[in-house]
């Protein structure tokens, strides 16, 4: 195995020991992104200078055994580009952005920095996060690795595309709608979208606030606990973060046969792509077989939940998006007075999605409409979180697919926004009620990945992931992805 | 038919907490320094930040409420106000909306027989915003204009009254008590001129036979409004104007005006129809802000006696009812009144002195009790000089205004001066029956029943001796001295 095929664990490992250093394997990243990411399009920026003096300083000054107490020491990561960052700019994908550095780091960067991670760039989403398909950068397109002529999904397609398509062993990617778990389940790799609280948003640009939440896209399980565990945790610059005990950093030995896995009948009706549904129905076998009980439950309010979500989500940002005025940062285009100046630099800055969005939510919080759309949209969403509760009473965790359908060709849905929206149809529930959920890859069909979706009580991330470490050994993966067929 | 109205007026008032870093971040909360100094990226709204409330700003918003007699609601929460200005970093300030923090308390106003209750609605938290500072003159012909932030996100509440006030002297007797009872928790440095106090009025005009909701009343607000004194005259002037629209048969527009300092008039800024739609929301980055009973009762235990309570105090002590108005409405005043009071214990002879001759003083050198330059000790010993007849009471002025300039004890002027007063009989009687002969139509006239004619004497005694002279003693000598004449 080359060092591009190691997942974090390894990679980590492998520095402590002295196997490999860590300007190795940042030199083996960076090869990898020079060598592919023309093709595929995962970054908007990639700090090679730095990250390899930051190898080579690792290297030079670090003692052993201070390299055994950084547990992701010497791993490449990349970030999306709606955390900031002092080191690299940070745009969110977005002209508005455009060069914008900030003057200070997420706290997640903090952490993985910390725990000896080494940053090399930045990576492409739909912008400020809006989107399902990475399409909607004002910057690039980002290509689905097994399929370049195909979205790798949204809005953190660059993260995962890059984690795919082994430029960097894990990445870090936000979920407001299913923005980890939905390009995670497109390109093949695992994506979790932690409990609501559990990992701080602090640097984390905010799309829509109340949901919000940044998580690890890896290549294997206990990865994505090794990470999960690193940037989770109360931080005192957030007050929507909890105070809870922290995820294991391992996998936990869970025996499958005691667990209840609830399958929401409203998530496996009519709509599905019947080749994802032939991969889930294997699966779910699979599940039997080693001992699971499956339970038929009803989730009865799934249906409102798209319509719930493009009430909230727009409405919180068209708020949090107005700080965006070329006053004191990013770009500004000069007009004849103040208002002039507000309405240039907005309607040349964002893009037709961020703009319509912006719309919907200013709409939704008007006087008069407020009550109908907003106030209407946070009593259904209560009532999708009640539906959730009362079916953990019955089961331990819920099984679901990531997505009803395959990867789709880029610009099939852009004339379409409503079925884009549709697309995270499965995930945007556990985000209206603040619940962990992970999506993982369980094979292809017809070349193009598909991946299950575990859903769980909030803070049950230790559950999930031991069910899904179950799962992943005791599937055959396929080894890596093509890269549109020019790869080995 | 002018005197068919009623006056309604109704005020916010903006209060600057004076806490030691802002209500959303670490940033120091100072004011006077360099522009956009105390910042951090937080305050300057820049991507990806969040705000961490400040629990000492709730702690002093919380005084505020119980001192006020409001309800404090153990549960309320904050919401985003939007509105695009460059004073307004992230373009939403944080605020609370439909759920503030305590709410139905009152401010008493008048004295005696007069008190009347004025309610209070609510009071919330909310966040300032920065400052702008225009090249050129004024905003409309500005070349440009410059951004300060160090107000941003300095904690304030907000105080808003019923309209129950109906006069503009009532509106200022309100705010005058209102800055009192605050003055004493210490939460604020209430200074308008500084911008740490601000208040809008609201005033509508109600016709004798309206029987509807006030809310419905044309109003108008006059915004920022820079001393108590132009709260006054301000709503005097919109009083007027109202009146004379309606005598015309002209609508009263609900709209919003500014008032001109130096016209003493009022003038239109933004009618309702183009006031903003501030689209309010709960703001999903902070938790609700939930209060336990103990946190409540340990801020009500941190209260300090509040001037109600104070006053009734003073007038069971004997003093005045117009001087225990003056006394408790300065807090260092009163601080100072009581230190004196605890020195020498003639309650009378003390409020006279300190609000007679030495608030004279203080004021003509525009001189706060916070630090006064005579220490209640120094002035209980002059008047204990007075009280053991060392010093007349025209003297102890002299030795006052002397201590005032020096910071001398009395002792040391009475002594730099040389200014022991007479007492010794026979050397009083001798300059005594010297004036009694040299004035003997004055003496005449005393003799003849004017008795002022003897206060002229005693005036000349006193010019002889420099007036060190005890007075009583000169005035039992003349009659004495003038008997044995007659």
């Amino acid at each position: 195995m080359a060092i591009i095929d190691w997942d974090a664990y390894d990679t980590a490992q492998k520095v402590q020991s002295g196997e490999v250093s860590a300007l190795e394997c940042v030199d083996a990243a960076l090869e990898r992104i020079a060598s592919w990411d023309s093709v595929i399009g995962a970054f908007l920026h990639v700090d090679a200078e730095g990250a390899r003096e930051k190898a080579r300083i690792m290297d030079s000054t670090m003692t052993r055994e201070a390299k055994a107490a950084l547990p992701l020491a010497g791993v490449p990561v990349a970030i999306k580009d709606n955390m900031v960052t002092t080191d690299m700019p940070t745009t969110a994908a977005s002209q508005i952005l455009k060069g914008f550095r900030s003057p200070y780091n997420a706290t997640v960067v903090e952490r993985l920095v910390r725990a000896g991670a080494i940053l090399v760039g930045k990576t492409n989403l739909d912008e400020f996060a809006m989107g399902s398909s990475t399409e909607h950068s004002a910057y690039k397109v980002t290509r689905n690795p097994w399929d370049t002529e195909r979205v790798p999904g949204g809005s953190s397609g660059g993260s995962a595309a890059a984690v795919a398509a082994r430029m960097v062993p894990f990445a870090l990617g936000s979920d407001t709608g299913g923005s980890i778990r939905l390009p995670a389940s497109y390109c093949g790799v695992l994506g979790i979208k932690p409990t609501y609280g559990r990992v701080s948003r602090y640097g984390l640009i905010a799309y829509a606030s109340s949901l919000d939440q940044i998580g690890p896209l890896t290549r294997s399980v206990r990865d994505a606990a090794k990470i999960l565990h690193i940037i989770a945790g109360k931080d005192p610059r957030d007050a929507t973060s909890i105070d809870a005990s922290s995820v294991s950093s391992e996998v936990g030995p869970v025996q499958i046969q005691n667990v209840r896995i609830g399958l929401p009948e409203e998530y496996f009706g009519d709509g599905m792509d019947s080749r994802v549904r032939d991969k889930i129905d294997n699966v779910l076998e699979q599940l039997r077989s080693m001992g699971a009980r499956l339970v038929p439950i009803s989730l009865p309010h799934t249906r409102y939940a798209i319509a719930t979500y493009y009430l909230i989500a727009p409405a919180e940002a068209s708020s949090n998006l107005s700080r965006y005025d070329g006053v004191r940062y990013g770009q500004r285009v000069v007009g004849q007075d103040l208002v002039s100046m507000y309405e240039s630099t907005r309607a040349k800055g964002f893009g037709h999605e961020v703009k319509h969005r912006i719309l919907l939510g200013t709409h939704a919080l008007s006087a008069g409409y407020y009550d109908a759309y907003y106030l209407k949209a946070q009593k259904v969403r209560t009532l999708i979180r009640q539906d959730f509760e009362n079916a953990f009473k019955q089961v331990d965790l819920i099984v679901t697919p990531t997505v009803p359908d395959l990867p789709f060709k880029l610009g099939e849905r852009e004339q379409d926004p409503l079925q884009m929206y549709l697309t995270d149809i499965f995930t945007v529930t556990t985000n209206l009620a603040g619940i962990p959920g992970l999506s993982q890859p369980i094979g292809l069909a017809d070349g193009l990945p598909v991946g299950l979706q575990w859903m769980g009580p909030p803070l049950a991330e230790d559950l999930i992931l031991s069910a899904a470490g179950r799962l992943e050994s005791a599937l055959t993966l396929p080894q890596w992805p093509m890269l549109g067929g020019l790869d080995r | 038919m002018s005197a068919a109205y009623e006056v309604v007026i109704g005020l916010e008032v903006h209060v600057e907490l004076k806490t030691a870093t802002k209500l959303f971040c670490g940033c120091a909360n100072a004011f006077g320094q360099e522009p956009n100094t105390e910042t951090c990226p937080v305050c300057l709204g820049m991507p990806g930040v969040l705000p961490v409330l400040n629990g000492e700003a709730v702690s002093l918003a919380a005084r505020a409420a119980l001192a006020l007699h409001c309800e404090i609601h153990s549960y309320s929460k904050f919401d985003r106000k939007q509105y695009f200005y460059p004073d307004l970093p992230k373009a939403y300030q944080i605020s609370q909306y439909d759920q503030p923090l305590a709410e139905n308390g009152y401010v008493e106003i008048g004295f005696g027989e007069g008190k009347r209750k004025i309610g209070i609605e609510r009071i919330h938290l909310e966040e300032d915003a920065g400052k702008l500072n225009h090249i050129g003159n004024r905003l409309g012909d500005a070349t440009g204009s410059l951004v300060d932030l160090n107000r941003a996100g300095v904690p304030l509440i907000e105080i808003v009254s019923r309209p129950q006030m109906h006069s503009p002297e009532e509106a200022r007797q309100y705010l005058t008590e209102l800055k009192t009872i605050l003055s004493y928790l210490d939460i604020s440095d209430l200074r308008m001129e500084e911008g740490s106090m601000r208040c809008d009025a609201n005033i509508s005009l109600k016709p004798s036979d309206y029987t509807g909701s006030l809310f419905d009343l044309p109003r108008v607000e006059i915004k920022n409004v820079n001393s108590f004194r132009n709260v006054q005259r301000g709503i005097e002037y919109e009083i007027g104007r109202q009146k004379e629209r309606l005598a015309q048969g002209l609508a009263i527009v609900r709209e919003t005006r500014g008032f001109d300092d130096a016209s003493g008039t009022t003038y239109s800024q933004r009618s309702k129809e183009e006031a903003n739609d501030y689209r309010y929301f709960p703001e999903p980055d902070l938790p609700p802000l939930v209060l336990s009973e103990e946190w409540l009762a340990k801020q009500q235990h941190m209260m300090p006696e509040l001037p109600d309570s104070l006053r009734a105090g003073l007038l069971q002590r004997g003093v005045a009812e117009r001087d225990v108005q003056v006394l408790v409405q300065d807090p260092d005043l009163y601080r100072y009144w009581q230190q004196a009071v605890a020195e020498f214990s003639d309650v009378r002879q003390v409020t006279n002195w300190i609000l007679s001759d030495y608030s004279r003083l203080m004021n003509a050198h525009s001189l706060s009790f916070a630090a006064p330059t005579v220490t209640a000790k120094a002035l209980a010993s002059l008047l204990r000089l007075i009280e053991s007849g060392t010093l007349s009471g025209k003297m102890a002025k002299e030795v006052l205004e002397a201590m005032f300039e020096s910071g001398e004890t009395p002792q040391a002027v009475v002594k730099r001066l040389g200014l022991i007063q007479i007492t010794d009989q026979d050397a009083i009687r001798d300059i005594v029956s010297s004036v009694v002969m040299a004035n003997p139509a004055v003496v005449k006239d005393f003799l003849g029943g004017k008795d002022k004619a003897l206060a002229f004497l005693v005036g000349q005694v006193m010019k002889q001796t420099k007036g060190q002279a005890k007075p009583d003693l000169v005035n039992d000598l003349l009659r004495e001295v003038i008997a044995t004449y007659a």
